[in-house]
């Protein structure tokens, strides 16, 4: 592995140089991360509720958890097809992009729903 | 596309322009009806011939499966079918809400089977939704009409799909020979006959529409397209076991195209969305359950789930910094701490117990002598056989040698559709190797590599004779496989006898293409056409003789038996029992519960006294066996016996398989083992045939499945009595005498 000392040294560089380069990026794609942060942050707190109480009702645990990964994972998908500096997106009009994601969310949580019990 | 089409453009323009342009006179249209008259546009004309060679495709995939309704009559075939069509018929007559939760006491007497928990709902959903709207639009067509015709509906169905899966992978040229195709392939038609009311006529549709519509989402990154294939791996999952192979193709799929750098984010997109909408969608089957996230077949895709967002993440990271040598250092760290932990945790929950192993019905096929020492019930399916050279010519014929010519051109053009269709098709014939039954998987892949290969080179052909000199002509100078490898380079006019060359190939893959449709049919004809429960023969003077000695069989026990009576019988036919004979069976096809089955494998395998107790202790009413020495039928219970020695044997060891042999031959004349001639199975199938005479010059008593004269022709029944035997011996059905009274 990597000697200690430089390590250190690696992790603040690289520490600074993703602070900086991530606050260039626009506004929107900023409330998009938070999103996703916070529903991961959701997710596991329902993981750490699960180690202690139990994993009883299996499929509302499951329903729980698999909910706010997916809403955070169509999010990213959100983020990949309206963020400018992707080519391969560069004719999709954001309102298409949002309405997609609105209509998987849709779909996901009407399973949820159902997967509950 | 846009090149192809004016190539076309042109080439018609420069033969037809004289004609278009010019006003049709009058005997021009008397004399002859060409698309020329029609003054349509070239794009127009190919629309129109695109649109009818779809329509005759469609057509023809539907009438080619109609041979037995046209011999015989519209019934359901073999054994699997009949319980598809129980299901179905109950769906329709009480309900979703009955169907979903319904408990079956009258098979696995005295267990009972929870069916709703235990069958793939899709087909009868299917089937009955089509009921439902043939009524609505008031055509009053009986449930089992609609059941007989439901394959070969899904397999016009297929062809369509099977066309604009071509279309998305090649071109539409590749996409209309793929649906003409896979429209009489034998290895699709064996189960999805007219009749054969199985899982896999409408799942093979499900899979190559998920197939589909995933490689659409791939190529064009957008989330409706990957929910669309979300759906439609509902679809298969609702619809067949077998979609353990989608789950397992697609995350192999990411992880090769993620190795070899070809990903991009709408790979992303599309695998995400189909996976977490998909697997949520798949465990609202009971069925299926929670094993998308605790068995060990479904843990490929959880693995590249969480490895993709691992890899995502590092590239989105690695775009930020500009520097490549703090990268480096984080991606070491980053991805050996993601894999260490990913296989920590496998390892643990594989030890633990939590995530299952895998299914020894899945792990056969990676193992195939697996079955055969440990689960003699899965072994001894015919269809679970490992397939002969000879299996493949059948199902395949011409495709079988079109298949590496489509691979070579996938090759040549990658992208990320044609490396689909290669991983497709590879991993498929894998596994048709192991396994006679899964042909069927890997027929819609041989389909679509082999219309690549017919198509790209007919096209080049064709280019060849119409003298074509533009574009990509030196890349395809070595498409004429089959010999004059002259055609090197470029087109010149200088090379003799190339137009000759490419109309003689042409003739040549033609003839090939033609000789395929008639061996289809005749394969359809003669060997896939069989309904399995009604047998035809021909008779002394060539007429046709039809024995339907089952379904007389069966009709008896529903009228002469009381309706609370129990039928024992090897449990091939207990679907047939129960849909048609109305009775409550012992054990049937579902044979989820091997101790059962062994149970009645003793039974069958032991003396009579023996066999008594054991009849009495399950209630059993009647036996049935099926007996095929007047006739000559080899799928007979003698035939099976040492299945049901084999099966009884490993639950229980007081039966021993070398007591029926001698020296180590299976035999049931004179020089038979003593234990043979007078175990129950024996003495139910030839009783009182040592009087009859089957075959001219032959002793009485002559087995005409096993050629031999029996050897225990004074056979008496102390514990049963016979009740019936069908016109031509074929079932035999015997009552259980009630135990005698004390005085």
């Amino acid at each position: 592995m990597v000697k200690p000392a430089t390590t250190k040294d690696d992790a603040h560089a690289l520490f600074h140089s993703l602070r900086s380069a991530y606050s260039a990026t626009p506004t929107n794609l900023k409330i998009i991360d938070l999103y996703v942060v916070f529903a991961v942050f959701t997710a596991l707190i329902q993981v750490a509720y699960m180690a202690i109480v139990g994993s009883f009702p299996f499929n509302s645990f499951l329903s729980g958890v698999l909910s706010c990964v997916g809403t955070a994972v169509l999010a990213v998908c959100l983020r990949i097809q309206v963020n400018k500096e992707n080519k391969e997106f560069k004719d999709l009009p954001p309102e298409r992009a949002f309405a997609d994601f609105v209509l998987c969310n849709l779909v996901l949580h009407l399973v949820i729903m159902n997967f509950l019990g | 596309m846009v090149a192809k089409a004016d190539a076309v453009k042109a080439g018609t323009k420069s033969s037809h322009s004289p004609a278009s342009n010019s006003k049709p006179d009058l005997s021009s249209i008397s004399s002859s009806f060409s698309l020329k008259t029609l003054k349509l546009k070239t794009k127009q004309q190919e629309l129109l011939i695109r649109v009818t060679i779809l329509c005759l495709v469609y057509i023809l995939a539907f009438v080619t499966r109609l041979f037995s309704v046209l011999r015989y009559e519209s019934m359901i075939h073999e054994f699997d079918p009949y319980f598809n069509y129980r299901t179905t018929l109950y769906l329709t007559e009480k309900g979703f809400y009955e169907f979903w939760n319904w408990f079956d006491s009258e098979s696995w007497y005295p267990l009972g089977r929870i069916i709703g928990g235990t069958l793939y709902p899709g087909l009868m959903v299917t089937a009955a939704i089509i009921y439902w709207t043939l009524k609505f639009l008031r055509f009053a067509v009986h449930i089992r009409e609609v059941c007989v015709l439901t394959a070969p509906f899904f397999a016009s169905n297929t062809t369509i799909v099977a066309y604009l899966f071509g279309k998305e992978v090649w071109d539409s040229g590749a996409g209309l020979v793929a649906a003409a195709l896979i429209a009489i392939c034998p290895g699709y038609i064996s189960r999805s006959v007219a009749g054969s009311y199985d899982n896999e006529g409408v799942a093979i549709f499900a899979l190559l529409l998920t197939f589909y519509l995933f490689v659409k989402a791939v190529n064009t990154g957008s989330l409706a397209w990957a929910l669309a294939s979300a759906f439609g791996y509902f679809y298969m999952v609702s619809a067949w076991g077998g979609y353990v192979f989608i789950i397992n193709l697609i995350p192999l799929y990411v992880l090769v195209l993620l190795i070899t750098g070809r990903y991009s984010m709408r790979l992303y997109v599309a695998y995400n969305c189909m996976y977490i909408v998909g697997m949520l969608l798949a465990m609202q089957i009971r069925f299926v359950g929670f094993q998308h996230v605790q068995s060990g077949e479904h843990m490929a895709a959880m693995g590249v789930f969480f490895l993709i967002q691992v890899f995502y993440f590092l590239v989105w990271i690695k775009h930020m910094l500009n520097d490549t040598k703090l990268f480096q250092a984080l991606l070491r760290i980053g991805v050996t701490s993601a894999v260490s932990v990913g296989a920590i945790a496998l390892g643990v929950g594989t030890a633990s117990g939590y995530i299952s192993p895998w299914t020894g019905r899945f792990y056969s096929l990676l193992d195939p002598t697996y079955a055969k020492d440990h689960i003699p019930i899965i072994a001894s399916v015919s269809e679970h056989q490992p397939t002969a050279w000879s299996s493949f010519m059948f199902d395949f014929h011409i495709l079988l040698f079109l298949f590496p010519a489509g691979l070579y051109f996938c090759f040549k053009r990658l992208s990320d559709a044609t490396i689909f269709i290669v991983m497709y098709g590879l991993t498929s014939m894998y596994f048709a190797g192991v396994m006679v039954r899964l042909i069927l998987v890997a027929t819609p892949a041989v389909c679509l590599i082999s219309a690549i290969a017919v198509s790209a080179t007919i096209k080049n052909l064709t280019q060849l004779l119409r003298g074509k000199t533009t574009q990509t002509m030196s890349g395809k100078g070595t498409s004429g496989t089959r010999g004059f490898s002259k055609q090197q380079g470029s087109v010149d006019q200088s090379i003799p006898f190339l137009k000759d060359g490419a109309r003689v190939l042409l003739l040549g893959a033609f003839y090939l293409l033609s000789r395929y449709v008639i061996h289809c049919t005749w394969v359809t004809s003669e060997a896939y056409s069989s309904p399995s429960i009604v047998l035809a023969a021909r008779g002394a003077h060539g007429q046709r003789v039809i024995f339907d000695d089952y379904r007389e069989a069966y009709f008896w026990l529903r009228q002469n038996t009381p309706s609370d009576a129990k039928i024992m019988s090897w449990w091939d036919y207990g679907y047939q029992i129960t849909a048609m004979g109305n009775r409550t069976v012992i054990v049937d096809n579902n044979t989820w519960n091997n101790t059962h089955i062994a149970t009645v494998g003793r039974a069958m395998s032991s003396y009579e006294d023996e066999a008594y107790e054991i009849m009495r202790s399950l209630d059993v009413d009647y036996v049935l066996v099926v007996f095929g020495g007047v006739t000559g039928y080899s799928s007979d219970d003698i035939n099976k016996f040492l299945w049901m020695v084999r099966i009884g044997g490993g639950v229980f060891p007081v039966i021993k398989e070398p007591d029926y042999l001698v020296n180590g031959e299976y035999r049931v004349d004179k020089g038979a083992a003593p234990k043979m001639l007078n175990c129950l199975m024996y003495k139910l199938c030839y009783y009182r045939f040592g009087e009859l005479t089957t075959e001219y010059g032959k002793p009485p008593g002559y087995d005409r499945a096993r050629g031999v004269e029996i050897g225990n022709k004074d056979v008496k029944l102390e514990y049963l009595e016979e009740a019936f035997t069908t016109s031509n011996w074929i079932v035999r059905i015997y009552k259980v005498k009630p135990p005698t009274s004390r005085w």
